[in-house]
């Protein structure tokens, strides 16, 4: 099979599934249990560190 | 060390730079040619000056790097009034041909003055808003000094140098003829690696981040940096006719080669003016309204659906034409699918209000980011709609698409950008407020009104000029000569250069209040000191 019938194929079949179940991923495990409390913390970094960088004992784990 | 390496490379180039320019077979390259050479010869003997010195103190890791960032604001700032001057005064030559001068022939005239003013806005203006202002969130948002030292202030003057290289190109015949990407061979090469060094920077920082989330707006900035450099490497892969000479042939080929170009012009669109200016939004709308983004789970399933779709909108620009049919449908489908993910981003910054509605009252650079969420709304519907084959065929190379275009760019990029500076520059120069806050108010009236007037009577000439094309009368002949539909957008295009004037007007405004802001302002350490050695009465 020529290169362009190859890739053809192999991106309306296989990648394609990839793709969408990659997608499909992100938006399941946005909602997933005990999320609201991880993004509600991410949500609020910029209102941290305006000034200057963290210390290396204050970074945050 | 590292100095006297410095200095042989400075010195080839400087060699290298001389041979061309006396070799050069156009005048753009030798003009480059010249411009490489007295760069790259003062930076020797900045560098010779330097050599031997006493090391300075090493830098320390307990501040942000701002230095590079005032500089990018006041760079966009200075791009930003020339990309607006010419475009106004293009706008004239349209309305005015007699303002395409004899005696500026070949250099002034609309043909090249036009890639001129979309450069300026779209890649000094916008392009140094958004390196600026992402060195200022990814620091703050790591909670980390910008990583690589001095490599950020490579890529400012790199990319100034860019932009010096592409606009002399356009004055001088330069252009490979893609649009927004005119520039040729060795000003793309130089652009790849000022991009590199603006991707390791960036990268770097966010690794070295001492949060252990990356906030939302660093993965627009990192699809922006990353999707550009892939875009613009193979939208220019291409084969110069001499090392000393500008011209260069395309690789690709026919409706390839189309279909290449449009994929880059989308998704310059798309990454450059969206992508990276969301990145903005999730930044300095929460910041100025004192409150986090509406909801951060939006705003992730808004990035990935943005960046899945984003990438296969380039086909709607090649309706009717060679590219085949399920291509330009493919293009089409995905642009209106499009339509939900830019409106789930505009909904996440205008919900991020909710509860402080009322500081749009007194707030008018609030007013002027929630103002650029609205066109950013409108233009991500108008996208969609006019990208419809149907659609098309009445809108396509009619004015409706600048109308459509600037109601995007001056709309949602301006404004957001204005808002941006209006919020860095006080913080940046350590001043208490701005000089003038009904100063604002007159920028955002003026930018208003004059984004109004342009984009209105861009709908009402494009329209028109759409429905003139197509006019056949009882016996199938076309009734109008392309003549009469200039002739009939005249009235039009008089509006639409006025509202570039208040448009132009608006950023003189903006520029004189952020000047008056460092030099009047009260500072901030001044006040509080102040406070306390009041005496009590």
């Amino acid at each position: 099979m020529e290169t362009y019938s190859l890739l053809r194929q192999f991106a309306d079949s296989w990648m394609l599934l990839a793709l969408f179940v990659f997608f499909a991923g992100v938006i399941l495990w946005v909602f997933r249990p005990g999320a609201k409390k991880t993004y509600d913390d991410t949500a609020d970094i910029p209102f941290r560190h305006e000034d200057k960088p963290a210390e290396d004992k204050e970074a945050r784990k | 060390m590292t100095n006297y390496f410095k200095l042989i490379v400075l010195g080839l180039i400087t060699l290298f730079a001389m041979i061309a320019a006396n070799y050069a077979r156009d005048a753009a390259y030798m003009v480059h040619a010249i411009i490489i050479m007295l760069v790259a010869g003062g930076l020797f003997l900045w560098t010779l000056r330097n050599t031997d010195e006493p090391e300075p103190p090493a830098v320390l890791q307990t501040s942000y790097l701002d230095g590079v960032i005032r500089y990018g604001v006041i760079a966009t700032a200075l791009w930003g009034i020339v990309g607006f001057l010419v475009g106004t005064f293009i706008a004239f030559q349209l309305a005015y041909p007699a303002l395409n001068f004899e005696w500026a022939d070949g250099f002034a005239n609309f043909g090249r003055l036009r890639p001129l003013h979309t450069s300026a806005v779209i890649f000094a203006f916008g392009g140094n808003a958004l390196i600026a202002t992402s060195f200022y969130v990814v620091q703050r948002t790591s909670a980390a000094r910008l990583w690589g030292g001095n490599l950020a202030w490579f890529v400012f003057w790199g990319y100034q140098l860019f932009i010096v290289l592409a606009a002399t190109g356009y004055l001088f015949g330069s252009t490979q003829s893609k649009e927004y990407a005119e520039p040729e061979w060795h000003v793309d090469l130089w652009l790849t690696v000022v991009w590199l060094a603006y991707l390791t920077v960036f990268m770097g920082t966010i690794i070295k981040r001492k949060e252990p989330h990356i906030y939302v707006a660093n993965w627009f900035y990192l699809a922006f940096i990353i999707t550009v450099a892939m875009l613009h490497v193979f939208n220019n892969l291409s084969i110069p006719v001499s090392i000393f000479g500008s011209k260069s042939v395309q690789v690709f080929s026919g409706v390839q080669d189309a279909m290449t170009q449009w994929w880059y012009g989308h998704n310059a669109v798309g990454f450059f003016l969206t992508a990276g200016f969301l990145g903005m939004m999730y930044y300095f709308v929460p910041k100025q309204a004192g409150r986090p983004v509406y909801s951060y789970k939006l705003s992730i399933i808004h990035f990935w659906a943005l960046i899945f779709l984003y990438i296969w909108a380039g086909p709607h620009h090649l309706h009717y034409t060679a590219l085949p049919d399920w291509a330009a449908t493919l293009g089409m489908v995905f642009s209106i699918v499009l339509w939900m993910p830019s409106w789930g981003g505009m909904i996440n910054g205008l919900m991020t209000l909710s509860g402080a509605w009322d500081k749009l009252r007194t707030d008018p650079v609030l007013r002027m980011l929630v103002l650029s969420l609205g066109f950013y709304g409108m233009s991500t519907f108008e996208g969609p709609m006019m990208s419809i084959r149907a659609v098309n065929s009445l809108s396509h190379y009619t004015d409706w698409t600048i109308g459509h275009v600037h109601s995007g760019a001056l709309g949602w990029n301006g404004m957001i950008t204005f808002g941006a500076l209006y919020f860095l520059v006080p913080k940046l120069w350590n001043r208490e407020r701005l000089y003038s806050l009904s100063l604002v108010s007159w920028h955002f009236w003026l930018a208003t009104i004059g984004i109004v007037l342009y984009a209105a009577s861009m709908w009402v000439t494009g329209i028109m000029e759409g429905l003139m094309w197509r006019e056949v009368d009882a016996n199938g002949f076309l009734v109008n000569a392309f003549a009469d539909t200039v002739a009939a957008k005249f009235p039009m295009y008089v509006v639409r250069a006025l509202g570039g004037v208040m448009f132009l007007s608006g950023a003189l405004i903006m520029v004189y209040n952020l000047w008056m802001t460092v030099k009047r302002s009260p500072a901030v350490e001044a006040t509080v000191a102040a406070s306390h050695a009041t005496p009590a009465e």
